[in-house]
């Protein structure tokens, strides 16, 4: 970036619970941008930049967004939770070995923020009806699935979490 | 949602006929797999493509010195920076890399320069400091104009892609009962998620380069991309990025010559990745249609002849729209026996946006028309949707209006009845939640005004390429020390190849480990995942390669055991002779040898049509039949689609979770092009490049799927197995047309059917 448009000062953002100093920015950069270009996440993808397909979905205090709306300086002091931080040392959740077993993975460039939001959805309500996880999930575009596949990996978890 | 089909007889996991595991399933849960759009490289800069505003001007001037002077920027090219052809094309060269200097740009959205610079946002500021200079022209947008001559010549090349009738049998007969109509279809987008990306890293001799890039055809860019860049095709090594869907959008050529001509001019590596209004410009659409159709019965409704007039709008540039033109009016009939029939198709040139490949390839636009004429047939006769189906089923042997002989397993009768028993959906409850009824959560509907309908579509779609094309595949299988390792050019797009290539494996060789060699363009073309053709093509490569190695490895175990070689079988992970029964694990008898074949695999010879649209052009068909049952709002025009009942013609089932997920995603993208999903043109202009204007079936928006999979073992297919990719998506869009026609009486000629088309 030329000089009259970079940021001079630094910032830092906490995602997966480090701290990470973002320098020489510019200071339009989305969340979105930020954690894939100069943080080495890539999980969170971009396919709309508008807010409406959810391939960026990542968790900020709390709070499900897209994060291709997220004005990355506007994140500081907020705890992000991304993809990359689910699963233990590499272990699968629950949710991610669903969607294997389900068949809810195809192209897969959904499948990051679907997961987030499922995480996100289950933490939050964990008897959802079939409606309500339609609902919530409606957020989030898959092109390949037709999404039965996806509603079939949640139910899995929820019965699964029921019974242990 | 339900899936019934035969249980399959292989135990062993991974094996086919089994869920094997996606050996990219794990980093696609995790974040971790690297899409086209993810691929970095040290010292890499960001490219950008300035496009053409209008749909049809000469370029008069281009002055990007502005642009130069933009700290960050690398450099600039336009058209004077092409080496080689200055033209591309599927199957004619005659689309432009750039619009150049005194020549003319064709649609609004054509490239006209790149940029490489430090940051995406450099690259945006110097796109905005080109000057281009155009004087605009009054644009061709109505292809009807073409057909008649009153359009001017708008390229060298003319403005007719392809016109081509068939005719066959008695043109004289009259039907006790005729029906006709003229059909509309929309133009719709493939809207894959992961947008055009690729990452061009030049050698750092200077000569050649490497291009990550997410495509269906690595050979057939690499041989488009040599010819632009005048490089011979051995010193272009293409990778396949990660493929985020495909659907037919990535088989012509986007961004991947501007990548490698902004990385030979920089020196340094390169990466363009679109957004999602640049994809809306970037890629090939699918065509929209107008099709007349009159369908002549007796009075059994028995078709006694069809007549047809198909209009299909290419755009600007050629890319697919004469194969496209043949898939549509080959499939005139439907699955349905016809001896006479007259059809005529035109595919043109205008100054709208480029269309080509998507999922169903013509098949679906010729499938609304002939399915809404069978619904009219069928209320003409006063015969159920199902009954005049089934007195008019295609049989295997039967002719067709091409004179082909349909010699592909054709279980048509078969596919109604079975959907047919599938049971219809609860009715609709006057206390039921929002989220079930037309509107949703908008909660605009009122139980009152919503009516069900039901409706059906029953299709049949080729497989493979056509018309005498030789669209081979080449796998590479070696075992090494009881390491199997298999190798193709083959792009997974997220259909699943990758896991089916293990599965061939691990059956034929008998192993459980299968490691896969990059996806790349060092072994033999595979052909494009297109037309529902590498579960057959590749599969049957991968299947040739392994049996080689197979013979190799039977061999070397009959010499070093002393076994007899024609006796040698192989059963779960064992090397058995059938008659003496002795047994030797693969991995004993593979141990210090090295085993290496390369295959390719042809289809049987196809034929050009003649001039009568006579000849066999088509390898082989699959078939299917969906019910569709919806609810609609007739005062608010709102559809509700409540189930999609289906049975679908797949052959063997090599994994049914991944068969189930095909049907289910093409589904829903014919309940897109039903009822939501259009490109908006407008003189020439794209009114709704974005997913907020054009939109898209969400969670919500998904109806219930019913299948059954009726497998009956294709003998001409290497696996017995069909290709499943496209016939989902076919018949579905006129099952939900015919199922809001019943509902609301009206004829609904168009789709995607709006609100208003129901309402007003």
């Amino acid at each position: 970036m030329s000089s009259e448009t970079l940021g001079n000062e630094m910032y830092t953002l906490r995602v997966n619970g480090q701290d990470h100093q973002v320098k020489d920015a510019w200071i339009g950069e989305s969340l979105l941008y930020v954690l894939r270009e100069r943080l080495g996440l890539p999980g969170a993808k971009g396919a709309c930049e508008q807010g409406e397909c959810g391939s960026c979905t990542v968790v900020m205090d709390s709070q499900a967004v897209c994060s291709c709306l997220v004005l990355a300086a506007a994140a500081i002091e907020t705890e992000i939770h991304t993809v990359e931080g689910l699963g233990v040392d590499g272990s699968l959740t629950d949710i991610q070995q669903a969607f294997l077993a389900a068949g809810g993975v195809q192209c897969g460039f959904c499948t990051p923020g679907f997961i987030v939001a499922v995480h996100h959805l289950l933490e939050n309500n964990s008897q959802p009806s079939d409606d309500e996880v339609r609902e919530s999930l409606s957020g989030n575009i898959c092109r390949c699935t037709g999404y039965g596949r996806i509603l079939e990996a949640v139910k899995i978890v929820i019965s699964q979490r029921n019974e242990s | 949602m339900t899936i019934t089909h035969p249980t399959s007889t292989s135990t062993r996991i991974g094996t086919l006929g089994t869920n094997a595991h996606r050996p990219d399933g794990v980093a696609k849960v995790q974040g971790g797999f690297a899409f086209s759009s993810d691929m970095w490289s040290d010292n890499m800069l960001w490219g950008g493509t300035l496009r053409s505003p209008h749909p049809y001007a000469k370029i008069i001037s281009i002055d990007y010195s502005a642009a130069l002077e933009i700290r960050g920027v690398a450099c600039v090219v336009t058209a004077q920076d092409v080496p080689g052809n200055p033209y591309y094309g599927l199957i004619m060269s005659d689309q432009p890399v750039f619009a150049a200097i005194g020549e003319y740009v064709r649609y609004s959205g054509e490239p006209v320069a790149a940029v490489a610079a430090d940051h995406p946002e450099t690259c945006k500021r110097a796109l905005a400091a080109i000057k281009v200079v155009y004087e605009i022209l009054t644009p061709v947008t109505h292809p009807e104009d073409c057909v008649s001559g009153f359009a001017p010549q708008i390229h060298p090349e003319g403005n007719i892609y392809r016109h081509q009738r068939i005719i066959t049998g008695d043109q004289s007969i009259v039907g006790d009962v005729i029906v006709e109509g003229t059909y509309e279809i929309g133009m719709q987008d493939q809207a894959f998620l992961g947008l055009e990306s690729a990452l061009a890293i030049p050698d750092s001799g200077g000569e050649g380069l490497e291009l990550y890039v997410a495509t269906q055809w690595l050979h057939e860019d690499r041989k488009q991309i040599a010819a632009c860049l005048n490089i011979p095709e051995e010193k272009i090594r293409l990778v396949l990025g990660g493929v985020g869907g495909a659907f037919g959008a990535r088989e012509d050529i986007s961004l991947q010559v501007h990548t490698c001509l902004l990385a030979l001019k920089s020196g340094r590596p390169v990466r363009i990745s679109y957004g999602r209004e640049e994809s809306f410009y970037g890629h090939v659409h699918r065509h929209p249609a107008t099709i007349w159709m009159r369908h002549h019965a007796d009075d059994n409704g028995k078709i006694l002849k069809i007549e047809s007039r198909m209009l299909f709008d290419g755009g600007a540039y050629c890319s697919t729209s004469p194969a496209v033109l043949i898939n549509a009016i080959t499939h005139t009939q439907g699955p349905y026996k016809c001896d006479n029939a007259s059809v005529e198709g035109w595919a043109v040139r205008t100054n709208n946006p480029p269309c080509g490949a998507m999922r169903g390839f013509g098949v679906v636009q010729a499938c609304f028309a002939h399915e809404s004429q069978m619904e009219k047939l069928g209320v003409a006769l006063g015969l159920s949707p199902v009954e005049i189906r089934l007195r008019n089923v295609m049989e295997t042997g039967d002719r067709l209006i091409t004179g082909q002989i349909m010699d592909s397993v054709a279980p048509v009768e078969q596919c109604i009845r079975e959907t047919d028993a599938i049971a219809m959906p609860e009715p609709l409850l006057p206390n039921a939640d929002i989220r079930q009824i037309p509107g949703g959560t908008g909660l605009t509907a009122q139980v009152g005004n919503i009516v069900r309908g039901v409706g059906w579509g029953v299709s049949m779609k080729n497989l493979m390429y056509s018309e005498g094309f030789d669209d081979y595949s080449t796998a590479r299988c070696r075992m090494t020390d009881g390491v199997v390792s298999v190798k193709f050019a083959t792009s997974e797009v997220g259909q699943g190849f990758t896991m089916l290539a293990q599965q061939i494996a691990r059956t034929i060789l008998g192993v459980d480990e299968v490691l896969l060699d990059t996806i790349d363009t060092q072994v033999g073309s595979a052909g494009s995942t297109s037309a529902s053709r590498q579960t057959w093509m590749s599969g049957g490569a991968v299947k040739a390669a392994c049996e080689k190695v197979l013979e190799d490895l039977f061999d070397h175990a009959a010499l070093t055991f002393e076994l007899t070689r024609d006796q040698l079988r192989i059963e779960e992970t064992d090397i058995v002779d059938i008659l003496s029964g002795r047994r030797i694990a693969v991995s004993e008898a593979s141990k210090g040898i090295n085993l290496d074949r390369t295959e390719e695999y042809h289809h049987p010879p196809t034929q050009d049509l003649d001039e009568n649209g006579q000849g066999n052009c088509h390898v082989a068909f699959a078939f299917v039949a969906h019910r569709a049952v919806v609810d609609v709002d007739i005062e608010l025009g709102l559809v509700k689609v409540v189930q999609i009942a289906t049975a679908q013609d797949v052959g063997r089932v090599l994994n049914p979770i991944s068969v189930q997920g095909q049907v289910e995603g093409g589904i829903a993208q014919g309940l897109g092009l039903a009822v939501m999903e259009e490109i908006i043109v407008k003189d020439g202009k794209v009114r709704n490049p974005s997913f907020t204007d054009y939109l898209l079936p969400t969670f919500l928006d998904a109806p219930l799927v019913e299948m059954v999979l009726i497998e009956e073992f294709e003998p001409k297919s290497p696996l017995g197995a069909k290709g499943v990719g496209e016939p989902p998506c076919i018949s579905v869009t006129p099952a939900i047309a015919n199922a809001i026609r019943n509902a609301t009486g009206r004829e609904l000629l168009r789709v995607p059917i709006r609100p208003y088309d129901i309402c007003l």
